[in-house]
């Protein structure tokens, strides 16, 4: 059986548009690079990251997203990865752990202060943390302790009062800039 | 290559011989082993071309870089900062030109025996300080002096005319000479006779100096890979879905909805090893799902259709085990499976009564909820295996590995990246067993991941307990006698331990008030469960803690006294008091964290505080912690406005990363007091996502811990779980005074809420 095509209309050919199919797949843009994911678009973005782009930054911490582990950036929101299905991302912007320093390698104001606060236990669930803080600074530039308390993540080495730090002193920072 | 030179060895203590392990090629590496002295040196054939191979501490380039190996898992520990910062220092190393590489298993065959050529690895037990302190500076030491040698030659001046600085030898007259120009010449000196003397205290560069962790910018940048991050090509998803019975059985499997999902490869049966110990075998009868990727293994997993046979166990829950205990310790007729502690006469002392106080708390079985949950990563081929595993104790990996594959000792590679909390989890290896009997059954590579539900509801759980304590106070208000009674289900049991050890994993004989008191009873009972039982951090601290110090604050309350001048009272002067393990227990230091404590607390206001103030103290294996707490409440709801800690180690390693394990392990400790209990029914654990364990949230815990550092000179002690026994006990004491409701029964908000 002969394949099907699509009808190409002829075009000027001095104009250097070339005609293209129109392929199968869901168009994602991960820390900027642009993907096309064919395979089951209910497959969670968690292992899209994990399992296809080997970008491991990301954590399983539960199927339901309690832990924080698992936060990625969506359009700068942070949101679970693990219960997020890859269909919804079309024509979205996801930023994860590996895509908050500069391209340079210049690191987000908030991972130099986790440095800095040491505010790491095992390290497993810090960048969750990470994703969680970037998105309150987004939204409050002086976060409140009441603000800081409402972030998601669960830690058990007890890294909570490190990060509270860390947060404040980005804030501290950002003080009395435009 | 050059020459290689490695039979040179010194020796360090019985069965340990530090040892230059491979020179020429513009290398110098020291490292130590464990050998016997008419032992050949370890072969040059396995010296391969990488680190990993080499079974070396520090390994210095002729561009002066430095690599030293951290041998202990880091769990969170900081271990893998501190440990190497020990060796730099005593090679007096540029911190700046050192990388730290996380050692995997060092193992080699010695007649078919393995050979540990790194020593003891193990992690987050809170001995990983402690032993390097007392051999990891001579590796360094022993490179610093090579290097003073080969300077020395090549300047032609006495070494006592040279000094170490920052990766630099400094000759008097001002010649400096890089390390890394040294160590060609360095490799090629005899090793002494003796070892190099180690540095003196005031020459410390490093040790004593904060220092943040060395993966951390690996860490922040989604680097840093832990076991679940490494990837091999081939390896095929395996996720479980485990028996609710540890002694069940399978009665029906139908996999046809599972075998439908595209990327599912097979369903295969795993069921425990008879005769196994707990901790070396599969856990539970399970059923496993294995897919080319992680996602189609979780549907596979989805659409199983199991029906499990409860077996003996399935009548088991865990309050009618509470009950079986209160009923044993209300006998007071009834034997104690152990006697752990009996000075003087306590029933002599009691007739002399002029007061007596009863309590009874009881504490719930905690689960580890690590943040990585259990996984292994395993490649088996014809002569070589190797699993990437999460581990706190790599050579008990191995003997996992060893036992099912039948390999010789150096066929099995044990690699262990950072490791996502361990917390005594990760000191059992049944997950190891697992993935290794599945990758080879299924011939290709695998990656055993479990899932957060299976980590919850097949655990070695830390046993629930109850304390029964009894205090005598004569007609001067002393307290002169303690009768204390614990019963609960040993985590000791079914590990191949003689039924009389089976109390030490559940308390100790010389925690107080031992030996501060005449008269002086400890008794423990056992409980039995088939539900299974493993180390847990803190333990058996954590719940005996909680218990003693509770009950301390209740006589105060009796004798309408200050709980902490009751406190001090009951310490005494300060003296050194001798201790069963050979130790002693420092009085004079105990009391001064607690004194540390109160003071930053501002303990004064104890009796006026519209807040409640609550207070602790406890001291493990040579190191000595105080908490104090100052919480509120606000109609229902806990304020936990202040945590002031204070610890005395002796000599601090890296004060930053001691804080960091300090706060922590507040944190830790007041997030399981408040909020967490497993629970069973039915012979079936009941708590299965964070919903149902939640640990606790950044709004329920206080926004910072006030750590106190003691500082000291005395041999540094370990401290990953020394802040976890007094924060409970000083926050239900804080309570206390806030809402006037004594907790006895952990966890804290739920009963808490119940009583007011």
């Amino acid at each position: 059986m002969a394949p099907v095509q699509a009808q190409v209309l002829p075009i000027n050919p001095d104009s250097g548009i070339v005609p293209v199919k129109v392929r199968d797949g869901i168009d994602l843009q991960i820390n900027g690079e642009h993907y096309r994911h064919t395979g089951d678009p209910q497959m969670p973005l968690l292992w899209y990251l994990r399992d296809v782009l080997q970008l491991t930054g990301t954590k399983y911490g539960d199927a339901h997203g309690e832990s924080g582990a698992d936060l990625v950036l969506l359009d700068g929101k942070a949101v679970s990865a693990i219960t997020l299905p890859v269909a919804k991302l079309a024509g979205r912007q996801v930023t994860t752990v590996e895509g908050l320093a500069a391209n340079d390698g210049t690191l987000h104001p908030l991972q130099q202060a986790f440095i800095d606060e040491d505010a790491i236990g095992c390290g497993y669930c810090t960048p969750g943390w990470l994703i969680a803080a970037v998105d309150l600074l987004r939204r409050k530039r002086q976060p409140s302790d009441d603000d800081i308390d409402q972030l998601p993540n669960l830690c058990r080495c007890g890294c909570q009062t490190r990060v509270r730090r860390a947060i404040k002193r980005v804030a501290a920072d950002k003080a009395g800039q435009p | 290559m050059s020459e290689q030179r490695i039979d040179d060895t010194i020796r360090l203590e019985r069965r340990r011989f530090l040892q230059v392990l491979a020179a020429g090629a513009g290398v110098l590496m020291i490292g130590i082993r464990v050998a016997d002295a008419a032992d050949a040196p370890l072969p040059p054939a396995l010296l391969g071309d990488t680190f990993y191979d080499l079974g070396a501490y520090v390994r210095i380039d002729s561009d002066s870089n430095v690599l030293i190996g951290a041998r202990d898992p880091d769990t969170g520990t900081g271990v893998a900062t501190a440990l190497p910062r020990i060796i730099a220092d005593e090679l007096d190393a540029d911190w700046n030109q050192v990388s730290v590489i996380l050692l995997g298993l060092g193992v080699a065959n010695d007649k078919g025996q393995p050979r540990w050529i790194y020593g003891r690895q193990i992690g987050g037990t809170g001995s990983s300080i402690p032993a390097a302190w007392g051999e990891l500076r001579q590796a360094g030491a022993l490179a610093r002096w090579l290097l003073l040698q080969a300077a020395a030659r090549r300047l032609g001046m006495p070494a006592n005319q040279l000094r170490c600085d920052a990766g630099t030898v400094i000759a008097l007259d001002g010649r400096r000479l890089s390390y890394g120009s040294l160590v060609d010449d360095a490799s090629a000196i005899a090793l002494p006779d003796k070892l190099p003397p180690l540095k003196t205290a005031d020459r410390y560069q490093l040790i004593g100096k904060p220092a943040g962790d060395v993966d951390a910018h690996g860490i922040v940048t989604g680097q840093a890979h832990f076991a679940l991050d490494e990837q091999d090509g081939e390896a095929l998803v395996a996720v479980l879905a485990h028996c609710p019975w540890p002694d069940g059985t399978l009665e029906r499997i139908d996999t046809a909805d599972t075998l439908a999902v595209k990327g599912v490869v097979k369903v295969m049966q795993l069921t425990p090893e008879p005769g196994q110990p707990w901790g070396s075998t599969v856990i539970a009868p399970a059923v496993a799902v294995l897919a080319e990727d992680t996602w189609s293994a979780l549907q596979g997993r989805q659409k199983l259709k199991l029906e499990w046979k409860p077996g003996a166990s399935g009548s088991e829950s865990s309050a009618a085990l509470e009950q079986q205990a209160v009923a044993l310790l209300a006998d007071n007729t009834a034997t104690p499976t152990a006697r752990v502690r009996n000075d003087g006469d306590v029933d002599a002392a009691g007739r002399k009564a002029a007061r007596r106080l009863q309590a009874s708390y009881y504490q719930p079985w905690l689960a580890h909820a690590t943040a990585e949950p259990m996984n292994c990563l395993v490649r088996l081929d014809k002569d070589h295996a190797r699993a990437i595993v999460p581990t706190q104790a790599p050579q008990k990996a191995w003997a996992v590995v060893q036992r099912l594959t039948g390999l010789a000792p150096a066929q099995i590679e044990i690699r262990v990246p950072r490791v996502g909390g361990g917390y005594g989890r990760r000191l059992d290896h049944d997950f190891v067993a697992e993935a290794v009997m599945l990758a080879k059954a299924v011939g290709k590579p695998v990656r055993l991941l479990w899932t957060r539900e299976e980590d919850l509801g097949h655990d070695y759980y830390r046993s629930g307990s109850v304390h029964q304590f009894n205090a005598i106070i004569d007609r001067k208000r002393r307290v002169i006698g303690w009768n204390q009674r614990m019963a609960s289900a040993s985590a000791l049991a079914h590990r191949g331990v003689p039924d009389n050890q089976l109390w030490s994993s559940e308390l100790q004989a010389d925690q107080l008030p031992a030996g501060l008191l005449p008269n002086f009873r400890s008794d423990w009972y056992a409980l039995d469960s088939a539900i299974p039982r493993g180390p847990a951090r803190g333990m058996p601290h954590l719940s005996n803690a909680f218990a003693v110090e509770s009950f301390i604050d209740e006589i105060a309350h009796l004798l309408k006294e200050n709980p902490l001048d009751t406190r001090l009272r009951l310490l005494g002067e300060a003296r050194q008091l001798p201790l069963g393990s050979g130790d002693t227990l420092d009085v004079g230091r105990l009391l001064n964290v607690l004194k540390l404590v109160a003071d930053r607390i501002e303990w004064k206001n104890w009796l006026r505080s519209v807040n409640g103030l609550g207070i602790a103290c406890w001291h493990v294996d040579g190191a000595y912690v105080a908490h104090a707490v100052e919480a509120a409440m606000q109609g229902e709801k806990l304020i936990i406005q202040r945590v002031v800690c204070a610890v005395d180690v002796g000599r601090v390693i890296n004060p930053l990363g001691l804080e960091g394990q300090v706060a922590g392990a507040t944190l830790d400790a007041l997030s399981a007091a408040l909020n967490l209990a497993i629970t069973f029914k039915g012979g079936q654990i009941q708590q299965h996502s964070y919903k149902d364990y939640p640990l606790a949230s950044m709004a329920q815990l206080p926004d910072a811990v006030e750590v106190i550092t003691v500082p000291g000179d005395r041999t540094p002690t370990g401290a990953s779980f020394l802040a976890m026994p007094t924060a409970a006990p000083a926050l239900a004491n804080a309570v206390f005074r806030a809402s006037a409701v004594r907790v006895r029964r952990l966890p804290l908000m739920k009963e808490l809420l119940r009583l007011l």
